[in-house]
């Protein structure tokens, strides 16, 4: 049976967020729906030189068919590499997801001191034999090491040459796409190594799991980077990707290509708050459309110590211990989740820097390369509800104020028009149904017929 | 001193005027004395400095308000003020009074479009340092350094604080930025245009070869070449003539070894702003490829005709 194996560089899915836990206590919602496809999800953990990755994919088909082959740069061994948990991924994006803050107006008319109550929901959202060793020698293939983690069957492979590699890859029954070759030569002459993993089904229905589990390995290079280029060569179109840099020092951004902040700190129509997740899909669509495809996007960049508002608690350091950060030896210089009255803690070893980019071999022609600055300024996505007060008291402030909310209204509608593209009338009409009948203006008709 | 004043952050235009004079041998290769009628004329006898900062300053301007770069107008305005104040401040204490503002301002903008900062402090530090540098870091009268590029590797190296972002510039604005910079050489009479065009046909050829041998698509070494700080570099820092060597054989080895070593540094010890530590590094190497090599140096020409030639020590 012919193994259609699809090489990728990384293979994710962002998966629906765990719930959102607001600033003042209380849960709203959640995203359920799925907000992306073909999109792989992963976490570089890094310091100096040592890096962990963690990939997560959203590979549907059988797995029987599933593989991945990943340029590395050294032979890893068997400690070298990990099954994680695809929970800690879900965290992590729960963490940093752009978030949704809702403001209630007071009475115009009371004026006590400014309180407002927030809430914040997240968005989102049998294989055949490999050729035998001598045939891989005969290649110039060699098999420089064979495990068996978790569910997964891995090879490290090396090769002389990159014809050699493709025939043995081919035999053994990966179906490569067109141009591998030339990719996997080029990742060969740079000394590259590859990891190529596929799913043992005896280990998968042992251990009883019902989707794939993230792969993790560590390991020592100088080279900060991301291998994109294999992943394109069999994508049907754009391809989504989200990266969480987990570093020591701050903020990561990559060096060869342009680096935008999301639109953040907008206040929009109070109707958002029931569409956030397709908000933020038609803003991001609607920002990559913007930049003409040739941007990665800055959506979060915070020392996990702590969070404002918080989508979810930081994670803890076991948890990041899990995901690879390994200078979290000692506890006490870990985050610790918080008691959610008292999420601003101080600075902790760990920076949190959540990139998304929608890439294609048009517009990202050469793998991701990042670089560590020292900013640790604090970034989020983050956009504001507004609710109108609505009472029915009568003064010369609630006069005002109802002058002011038309105003407020007719610009929260522009900045969503502007953000997603979505049209501006069906916008008005939602919120006008959302928010029902502005109130009618209480001054005699005469007092504005000069004075506009 | 007094050609201490003149001396510009980036690239010294004085030295590129119509009137240079070169170590006392007369006109620089390339310059014209003869008026050329017109607009065109009057843009040929504009001071170089004046265009040179234009340049940058269109550029600074499109990349905050268009780029995002990580910079605010306040911030560039406290950064020029701070390097116009220490070349006032550093040319009192040499002695020199007369205040050159310009080529302060070219060694601020530079800063501004290149470097980022935790602190603001931190870049007017570096402005500091940068406009000090040419006054303080000589060898036999020469400054060592381009004083963009000192400031920002030794803030690079001391505080680890700074950093360089290379992926800002969007590919769009490259080709118009190469343009323009390219017409700045041609304003300056292409005073060290050797310098980079030696640099860029290295650094290209090392590029594109590396691709070529790694059996790359050709969009892989054209990306990598989209990148205003490589113009920013090769047309405004490497062609500094207070720092390059003074023969053209010594120019051409400069720019050989400045891309070597930056090709090295980029994809072999894959570490980012590799033009930057290449050109700190091999700026060491000046003094004796002059010894080595030897060739006149550059005069300032405002100074030169007031001097009638008079053979004097140049920064």
């Amino acid at each position: 049976m012919k193994r259609c194996a699809a090489v990728i560089a990384v293979l994710a899915v962002i998966l629906p967020p765990t719930g959102a836990l607001a600033f003042c206590g209380f849960y709203v919602a959640r995203a359920d729906t799925r907000l992306w496809n073909r999109t792989s999800q992963v976490v570089l953990v890094r310091h100096d030189n040592k890096t962990v990755i963690t990939m997560a994919n959203d590979y549907k088909g059988d797995l029987m068919e599933f593989a991945i082959v990943v340029p590395v740069p050294e032979i890893l061994q068997r400690e070298q590499i990990h099954v994680g948990d695809r929970a800690l991924i879900d965290r992590l994006d729960a963490y940093s997801s752009p978030r949704l803050v809702e403001y209630f107006d007071d009475n115009p008319c009371a004026r006590p001191p400014e309180q407002y109550q927030m809430q914040e929901q997240s968005r989102s959202a049998a294989l055949m034999a490999p050729a035998p060793a001598s045939r891989a020698r005969s290649l110039g293939v060699t098999i420089e090491a064979q495990y068996t983690v978790g569910e997964y069957d891995i090879l490290i492979l090396s090769a002389r040459e990159s014809a050699g590699l493709e025939t043995w890859l081919r035999e053994s029954g990966y179906r490569l796409p067109t141009g591998a070759g030339q990719v996997l030569g080029s990742y060969l002459k740079q000394g590259m190594r590859f990891f190529v993993a596929r799913v043992n089904l005896a280990e998968q229905a042992r251990l009883g799991w019902s989707y794939l589990r993230p792969l993790q390995m560590a390991f020592e290079s100088p080279r900060f980077m991301l291998p994109i280029r294999l992943g394109m060569l069999n994508a049907d179109g754009a391809q989504e990707l989200f990266v969480y840099t987990l570093t020591r020092k701050g903020r990561v951004e990559p060096t060869n290509y342009r680096a935008v902040r999301l639109p953040s700190d907008v206040e929009l129509p109070v109707h958002v708050k029931q569409e956030f997740p397709q908000f933020y899909r038609a803003m991001f669509g609607e920002q990559v459309k913007k930049q003409d495809m040739r941007a990665v996007f800055l959506e979060y960049a915070w020392d996990m110590g702590w969070c404002d508002p918080c989508a979810a608690d930081p994670l803890s350091a076991d948890e990041l211990r899990q995901l690879g950060v390994f200078w979290l030896a000692d506890a006490a210089s870990a985050p610790v989740p918080m008691p959610r009255a008292l999420r601003l803690r101080g600075p902790s070893d760990v920076f949190v820097t959540r990139l998304h980019l929608r890439y294609d071999a048009k517009h990202f022609p050469d793998d991701l390369v990042f670089q560590e600055t020292a900013d640790r300024a604090s970034f989020q996505g983050r956009y504001v509800l507004r609710n109108p007060w609505t009472g029915t008291d009568m003064c010369e402030a609630a006069v005002r104020y109802r002058e002011a909310l038309r105003a407020r209204a007719e610009r929260e509608a522009e900045s969503l028009a502007a953000l997603t593209g979505w049209p501006i009338d069906d916008i008005r009409r939602k919120a006008r149904a959302a928010e029902g009948p502005v109130p009618a203006d209480a001054r005699p008709w005469w007092k504005s017929l000069w004075t506009r | 001193m007094k050609d201490v004043d003149g001396a510009a952050a980036i690239v010294d235009p004085e030295v590129l005027s119509t009137s240079r004079v070169l170590g006392g041998h007369g006109r620089a290769p390339g310059s014209r004395g003869h008026a050329i009628p017109g607009v065109l004329g009057r843009l040929w006898r504009l001071d170089p400095r004046a265009y040179q900062i234009a340049t940058l300053s269109g550029l600074l301007g499109y990349g905050v308000l268009w780029l995002e770069f990580d910079i605010d107008p306040l911030r560039v305005g406290v950064i020029l003020l701070t390097a116009v104040v220490t070349q006032l401040a550093a040319s009192a204490i040499a002695g020199r009074p007369q205040l050159d503002a310009k080529s302060a301002l070219i060694s601020g903008l530079s800063l501004c479009l290149l470097l980022r900062a935790t602190e603001p402090a931190l870049a007017e530090l570096a402005a500091m340092i940068a406009v000090a540098s040419k006054f303080v870091v000589r060898i036999r009268g020469k400054h060592v350094f381009n004083p963009t590029n000192f400031a920002i590797v030794a803030m690079m190296l001391v505080t680890g604080r700074v950093w360089v972002s290379p992926g800002q510039w969007g590919s769009a604005v490259v080709f118009a930025f190469l343009l323009a910079s390219a017409g700045c050489l041609v304003v300056n009479r292409a005073g060290r245009a050797d310098v980079a065009a030696i640099f860029l046909a290295t650094h290209l050829g090392l590029v594109f070869g590396r691709s070529l041998w790694l059996g790359d698509p050709l969009s892989i070494p054209l990306h990598r070449l989209e990148s205003g700080a490589l113009v920013l570099f090769a047309f405004f820092m490497i062609t500094d003539p207070k720092t390059t060597p003074d023969s053209r054989a010594g120019r051409a080895v400069f720019a050989l070894l400045v891309a070597a070593g930056a090709y090295a540094i980029q994809f072999t010890l894959f570490r980012p702003d590799a033009l930057l530590w290449s050109l700190a590094a091999c700026s060491l190497t000046v003094p004796m490829i002059d010894r080595l090599l030897p060739g006149s140096r550059y005069r300032w020409p405002a100074a030169a005709g007031r001097e009638a030639g008079q053979e004097r020590a140049l920064p």
